[in-house]
């Protein structure tokens, strides 16, 4: 009995995390299986999300609902400025000249962050159920969990059906798979590319409000982890498959929940590592990642 | 010696010339001057020249992006603190459990081919698996690594005195020594290109399957080229501790990586010229900055201390720069006599 309500409780964490994390490899997913784009400037838009939390937070008593909604709004018009005016003019040099551009403009971010308002770490207002837990027979789960993982699966869903049953999702997974094809069938490039960076934005807003409700503060580099997470997932599940990001982001929560209640006291700190270590491991055995995208060739 | 034959002579030489006669002119202008300030942004100078020349070694030539590389210039700069600091200072400034290494005690040259080495060891070590990767996977692998051992430095306080400053390393590093190593990774970056290893990495990076198809061993080549260059990175991050003396783990993150890699695009990583101009470059670009933030923060004009302007402006520069000249500065190609000085008879041009 009292195994089968620790392995529930262990179930229950590990799908919330693994949600979250599946929602953030597949914001950087979506717009590398288009552009093979590496989006550094990701984890900016879970900053800038923060942020707007923040500022909108203080102001006065506005719902903490709207505040969130205001986040992600933020989230996905900074995601459509930054293609506009720092990717589209690189859009058509190597990948590697629009990888660099994307580390730039998170510095860039970042660093303005640290400039205009401030290095140090500040609170936000988070409503409360990000605190408070709740009993269900011998289960403590906290609310925070429960609706981590019913948005992750929410958004899941909502993101297959768009690209499966509308035009401008299939528009989009065809130009995942082959751009230039599908820009000859009369797609037109700029639409396609902005939806996918709009619903990247979008995907980050709503990681934003969790990521921050779990910490209850903001900091200009609290991108980072988010964007790393995404970046080992995606890696994990194979780099240009939508599906991959997914599965990567769920294995990466079910991994750091297991090393999180598996490791020792002294190793704990080293979680970071381990993780990270999966990677290296992973691309040890299979380079082309767990389930191989359109982007499977130049591995030797 | 006639005059044909000089020619050709100087014409191969000439980019050896034109990238360190500059450089030693820097360094006799800052010895001269006697600025320490300046003597001290110029020890800077030379120690980044040659982590932009080790990275240039590996991702020009073998055309894969590594963000990964200011890991080995930590762990260089803490290996090489380690063998050269007394065995009183580690007392006092960590709790080792490690009476092996509490006991080491090197002179500074030892101790820095020291930490190069145990850099260039764990470059061994990690580099195979990564060898086979290229694009982005290889970017976000790297990248990883420098995270794990950010991770490692923060959290092994044995050896790194964790998240906390470590001190008592005695400031060997000179001007000079600096030099000296600094015009030997131009000519390593030079000579590298031209080895028989050198031009199989090079055929990689044009056409891989091409280049495989000519029995070029492409994860072998980029593996050694990884080593080599993660010796030079540990070498200057060796320097860079015996220079600085008090540092922490957070020196070797992101704010070196983007430096560094600033440096190399900037320039153009296609060329040894490029890492050269790249990091002059930035480097007076960079002070330039810093020494505005800090006349605004000692004026106090402004109600907080200004911090990012400097990242913030140098990140705008590279954007630009990237959207304008995505090859760098140099294009790519290494500095040259200008075309008069070649009398070659008329032929294929190679």
């Amino acid at each position: 009995m009292e195994a089968w309500i620790q392995f529930l409780q262990f179930l229950v964490n590990a799908l919330s995390l693994g949600g979250l994390y599946a929602l953030m490899a597949l914001g950087l997913a979506l717009v590398y299986s288009i552009l093979r784009l590496v989006n550094f400037a990701y984890g900016e838009l879970v900053m800038v999300g923060g942020y707007t939390l923040l500022v909108v937070g203080q102001a006065a008593n506005i719902p903490w609902l709207i505040v969130a909604a205001l986040a992600i709004f933020v989230a996905v018009v900074t995601s459509l400025l930054l293609e506009r005016v720092a990717f589209r003019p690189v859009r058509h040099a190597s990948p590697n000249t629009m990888l660099i551009t994307s580390f730039a403009v998170s510095t860039l971010l970042q660093n303005a962050a640290l400039l205009f308002v401030s290095p140090r770490t500040r609170a936000v207002r988070i409503p409360s159920f990000f605190i408070e837990n709740i009993r269900v027979g011998g289960l403590l789960i906290s609310k925070s969990n429960i609706v981590t993982l019913v948005v992750s699966l929410a958004m899941l869903g909502l993101l297959t059906v768009f690209l499966r049953r509308t035009i401008l999702g299939s528009a989009l997974r065809a130009a995942a798979d082959d751009f230039v094809m599908t820009r000859l069938l009369g797609i037109r490039a700029n639409v396609v590319i902005a939806t996918a960076f709009a619903i990247s934005g979008c995907l980050a807003g709503v990681v934003s409000l969790f990521w921050i409700g779990r910490s209850g503060s903001v900091i200009p580099q609290i991108g980072l982890t988010p964007v790393l997470i995404a970046f080992v997932a995606s890696v994990i599940g194979g780099m240009g498959s939508l599906a991959g990001a997914v599965v990567g982001g769920y294995m990466l929560g079910f991994v750091t929940i297991a090393l999180n209640t598996l490791l020792p006291q002294d190793l704990l700190e080293f979680r970071q590592a381990f993780v990270f270590a999966l990677v290296i491991l992973v691309l040890l055995f299979r380079p082309q990642g767990l389930i191989s995208g359109a982007y499977s060739a130049e591995r030797i | 010696m006639n005059a044909g034959a000089f020619a050709d002579f100087a014409r191969r030489y000439a980019t050896v010339a034109i990238l360190v006669i500059p450089l030693l002119l820097i360094a006799m202008v800052a010895q001269l001057l006697g600025q320490v300030v300046l003597q001290r942004i110029t020890i800077v100078l030379f120690i980044n020249l040659i982590m932009v020349i080790a990275l240039q070694t590996f991702m020009g030539n073998s055309g894969v992006i590594s963000f990964g590389h200011i890991a080995f210039m930590g762990i260089g700069a803490y290996a090489s603190a380690l063998l050269s600091m007394t065995p009183e200072a580690k007392a006092a400034a960590l709790r080792s459990g490690y009476p092996l290494i509490e006991g080491l005690h090197l002179p500074f040259i030892p101790a820095l081919l020291g930490g190069a080495a145990v850099a260039a060891l764990v470059a061994a070590m990690v580099g195979f698996p990564l060898a086979r990767l290229s694009g982005a996977a290889a970017v976000i692998s790297t990248f990883a690594l420098l995270v794990i051992v950010h991770t490692i430095l923060l959290n092994w306080s044995e050896l790194t005195n964790g998240p906390r400053i470590i001190f008592g390393i005695t400031g060997h590093t000179t001007l000079w020594i600096t030099v000296v190593f600094g015009v030997l990774s131009v000519l390593i970056g030079l000579w590298f290109k031209e080895t028989a290893l050198g031009l199989k990495l090079r055929a990689s990076r044009e056409e891989a399957q091409a280049a495989a198809s000519i029995g070029i061993d492409i994860i072998i080549v980029r593996w050694v080229a990884f080593i080599l260059s993660a010796l030079m990175t540990g070498l200057a991050g060796g320097l860079w501790a015996h220079f600085i003396t008090i540092f922490s783990p957070i020196a070797f993150y992101l704010v070196q990586t983007f430096l560094i890699v600033t440096m190399l695009i900037v320039g153009g990583m296609g060329s040894v010229s490029g890492a050269v101009v790249g990091t002059v470059l930035i480097t007076a670009i960079f002070e330039g900055l810093r020494a505005v933030e800090n006349a605004v923060n000692m004026s106090n004009l402004l109600p907080g201390p200004l911090a990012g302007f400097t990242e913030v402006l140098l990140a705008a520069t590279l954007i630009v720069l990237l959207i304008r000249r995505p090859a760098g500065v140099t294009g790519g190609q290494e500095m040259r006599l200008p075309r008069w000085t070649r009398r070659r008879p008329a032929g294929p041009v190679a």
